[in-house]
């Protein structure tokens, strides 16, 4: 549990800085809340003021509507709340993400919220945060989780695709996030044809062109004139389209899902899918222990996922003074095949 | 089909026996492997257990965490040599000496192994070791592919294979030779012909005249071969079982020359008027070599059904009621003569009179009183086929037992289940919870308390899988390991085939093929069943 004294305490409503009178991605509406992403279980409706990084701006108003009073900060900013000093560094998530470091009366804490370390063209890259006490997010605490460069998995997806040109190929992946990095890779290995998207997807394209992300041509497949084929073409849609009616116009496609989770051969059968491409927006196992490790933190809490496990590694493994945060995070997640932290639209 | 066609036949072999699922031999165990896995990454064997419980498979596992050693680098290690060596070289000569090896040196050796192998190659490699490898292909359809390169009919390559297969280059290109001469096959069983669950329909336009109807015995499934002189039995799983039931091969040895019979065999006392339960079978069967006293208490007797062949001559493409006719003749001549070794061990099974479709189901009740678990219909113009084809042979069970328990315990599966709470144990209540039932039961006062009774995997669709361990997440009251105790309130409906005294139980029962037939969302826990109610059960089977 967090000391009741502590910089920040847990309530109801979600981690609480009293010294900023502000909340970190509360899941209840709050007067003032500090908003790591735009991903729904960070950010929800109906709070007072939000304060999150301007890149994402738009798509935070896209879905906590237009008329909230948003204030859009840049990476490494100060601000200063009450008797709290507050920044936000980038988190390497999706477009806009960011870890939120807090300081007061001596003590500083940083809230990773969700980050990973690898390279990623549709955002900026992570930025390593020194802080007196850590919470971590911790959703693929496991060793077995250790990913591949972006670039190597966008080339297989690729191939994939280009070397079945008679038929559809639908890949499946989170709307907001992990679409547009593959978009944006897809552009930085020369690909130039148009990729068609889901309603979902295309909704979340236009903020992400707006920041000058450079991703293929893309169009809605919905745009797509009837009578035109779909062999050869690549479509883009979130897991949830998978088992829909939205389908029926794809009868015949080859299938592909790019996950984390895909990682492990059972998640991979679980899902149905012809192919399981290694690819997520989350830290591996080695980016959690680095990044508890450059953190420099006396103490790290660990929520999401595989807490218990990273924590106990950290302690016993690393020597770094860690432990599980109860209730930190949301309920466990019973899913093992939704990507924690990237819920749909 | 291609790859059978391109390979040499060393490499043919192999790939076949593991298509089969034959490959079963273990050379190291998954726990050696563990071990040397965690010496070769320093990691600790609590964060070991944590990811199997994750992948649900060890091989994968350790192909996982043999990345982690080179720690923070993603260069891959110079390709091992090992990774071009052929299938036959890899189960010939590279895995099979790392079982004799010292412990040091098998670490050294294994690790030495991996490294420079992709998880993929890795996780192959662990899995032949630990004699876990298993394709999930039909046979049907390995078959069929040898069959287009050989130009053999499937049925012969079926008979060729019955019996084992032996991944040598020899006995491959002997497999598939377009020769016609079978010599090999003396010893080998045919290939069973099995039944299809009734479906009722398919009689409508026949009569039951056109039908042999028997009792379907609750044995083992068997051929009796005697050929040249000598004498094997086969179980349906294509093992030679002669040595734990040298009764049977005594009576084999009394049996003219160039015989095949297909029967049950089961344990029955020469004079006693039905069998015994499965369950003292099973007693039989963990036995490689039984004791004079066990053969005395628990004799077998081979209860035959078809026969085919008969001096010498495969019979199976003659209409069932010509077999039939042979195999009473035959039976009939033996018992004639002296038959010390057969007499009470031979029995034929009994065909039963059915005059009309309507008589069935009342047939079907006798079963449990003759100590069969069901009927079998077999029709009589019908030649002996091949596996499990649709419509000259259907099976008729009795219908399951039920009660209904309540969900105590959960723990994750593995492979595609791998995660998710898929493996439950239930618990019926030891007395009556409604006071006014428990009227003059226990002691007063005391709460009725549940007793786990038995586990089951299997019944649930997808969905309600998904359900249930969501539910099971946010109702564990603790957790032991991987196991969660849940609060007990989901009731399910069990089908079981049989209930029987156990002393490895708790409850004291041991059942037969539990699964969950029914999710009883309707019912409250406090209705589930009581122990009582699954003693009153006893008396319901064999």
């Amino acid at each position: 549990m967090l000391p009741p004294d502590g910089l920040i305490t847990l309530t109801p409503q979600g981690l609480y800085c009293r010294a900023a009178d502000a909340w970190i991605d509360p899941w209840r509406p709050v007067p003032r809340a500090l908003i790591t992403h735009g991903h729904a279980d960070h950010a929800r409706p109906g709070c007072g003021a939000y304060w999150a990084i301007g890149a994402g701006a738009g798509i935070l108003r896209r879905r906590l509507g237009q008329g909230i009073e948003l204030h859009s900060l840049n990476y490494g900013e100060a601000l200063q709340l009450q008797d709290a000093q507050v920044s936000f560094h980038s988190a390497g998530h999706v477009l806009g993400s960011a870890q939120i470091r807090l300081e007061a009366g001596g003590e500083s804490w940083l809230i990773s919220g969700d980050f990973k370390r690898d390279a990623d063209p549709s955002c900026a890259p992570f930025e390593p945060v020194r802080a007196d006490v850590l919470i971590s997010e911790a959703t693929f605490g496991l060793p077995i989780y250790r990913w591949p460069p972006g670039a190597e998995v966008a080339a297989e997806i690729r191939d994939w695709w280009q070397g079945c040109p008679q038929r559809p190929s639908v890949l499946f992946c989170y709307a907001f996030g992990k679409a547009q990095r593959l978009l944006a890779e897809l552009h930085a290995l020369g690909v130039e044809q148009e990729v068609l998207l889901h309603g979902a997807v295309a909704a979340l394209i236009e903020p992400y062109r707006q920041q000058g992300i450079a991703m293929v041509p893309t169009r809605p497949l919905s745009e797509l004139p009837r009578d035109q084929g779909l062999e050869g073409r690549l479509v883009l849609a979130p897991p949830a389209a998978q088992a829909s009616p939205w389908m029926k116009r794809l009868r015949g496609a080859q299938t592909g899902f790019a996950s984390g989770w895909m990682a492990v051969r059972g998640a991979r059968r679980r899902r149905g899918c012809e192919r399981g491409f290694v690819l997520s927006d989350h830290a591996d196992w080695p980016a959690l222990v680095a990044t508890a490790r450059q953190s420099g933190a006396r103490q790290v809490y660990v929520t999401h996922g595989q807490s218990e496990v990273l924590a106990r590694y950290l302690r016993e493994v690393e020597g770094i003074a860690a432990e599980p945060l109860q209730g930190g995070g949301l309920a466990e997640r019973g899913n093992p095949d939704g990507e924690p932290g990237e819920a749909l639209p | 089909m291609e790859y059978f066609g391109e390979v040499p036949p060393g490499d043919g072999a192999w790939a076949l026996q593991m298509l089969l699922g034959n490959q079963r031999r273990r050379l190291l165990s998954s726990l050696r492997l563990r071990q040397i896995c965690l010496e070769g990454t320093g990691l600790p064997a609590w964060l070991f257990d944590d990811c199997y419980r994750q992948v649900g498979d060890s091989a994968e596992t350790i192909a996982l965490l043999w990345r982690q050693r080179s720690d923070g680098a993603t260069e891959r290690m110079p390709p091992s040599p090992a990774a071009e060596a052929s299938l036959q070289q890899w189960l010939e000569e590279l895995l099979p000496p790392l079982a004799a090896l010292q412990p040091d040196e098998q670490a050294v050796a294994m690790q030495a192994l991996w490294q420079g192998l992709e998880p993929m190659e890795l996780l192959v490699v662990n899995k032949l070791l630990t004699g876990g490898f298993r394709v999930g292909v039909a046979q049907g359809l390995v078959i069929q592919a040898l069959a287009q390169l050989s130009g053999l009919e499937p049925a012969r390559l079926r008979h060729r294979l019955m019996g084992g297969f032996l991944p040598s280059a020899a006995q491959f290109t002997a497999l598939l030779d377009a020769a016609d001469d079978d010599a090999s096959l003396s010893s080998r069983p045919y290939p069973f012909q099995l039944a299809c669950p009734l479906d009722p329909e398919r009689l409508n336009d026949t009569t039951p005249a056109n039908w042999q109807v028997e009792w379907k015995w609750d044995g083992i499934r068997a051929q009796l071969i005697r050929r040249g002189g000598a004498c094997w039995l086969w179980s349906r799983g294509e093992e030679l079982i002669n040595p734990a039931f040298p009764e049977l091969i005594r009576l084999g040895e009394a049996l003219p020359d160039g015989l095949a019979l297909d029967g049950e065999v089961i344990i029955w006392e020469p004079d006693a008027p039905g069998p015994r339960p499965f369950g003292e079978l099973q007693r039989r069967l963990g036995r490689k070599a039984p004791g004079r006293s066990l053969l005395a208490e628990l004799p077998a007797a081979f209860v035959a059904y078809d026969l085919l062949e008969l001096g010498g001559c495969d019979r199976r493409p003659e209409p069932l009621r010509q077999r039939r006719a042979a195999l009473e003749d035959l039976h009939q001549q033996l018992l004639a003569a002296p038959f010390p070794a057969g007499a009470g061990r031979l029995r034929l099974s009994s065909t039963l009179a059915l005059p009309h479709w309507q008589a069935l189901e009342a047939l079907r009740a006798g079963a449990a009183a003759a100590g069969a678990e069901g009927l079998m219909l077999k029709d009589l113009n019908s030649p002996y086929l091949v596996g499990r084809r649709r419509g000259s042979w259907w099976k008729h069970k009795l219908e399951p037992l039920r009660l209904d328990a309540v969900l105590l315990y959960a723990q994750a599966g593995s492979g595609r289940r791998a995660n998710l709470y898929t493996d439950y144990t239930f618990g019926l209540w030891d007395r009556p919870s409604d006071p006014s039932v428990a009227a003059g039961e226990g002691e007063p006062g005391q709460p009725a308390a549940l007793v786990s009774f038995a586990k089951a995997y299997s019944g649930l669709s997808d969905e309600e899988i998904v359900a249930l361990d969501r539910w099971i997440r946010s109702h564990t009251l603790q957790r032991f390991g991987p196991v969660r105790a849940v609060e007990p309130l989901q009731v399910f409906e069990l089908a079981f085939e049989g209930i029987g005294p156990s002393k490895r139980h708790k409850s004291g029962l041991a059942v037969r093929f539990p699964r969950i037939s029914r999710w009883r969302r309707d019912k409250p826990a406090g209705e589930a069943d009581t122990l009582a109610a699954a003693l009153a059960l006893m008396g319901c089977r064999p």
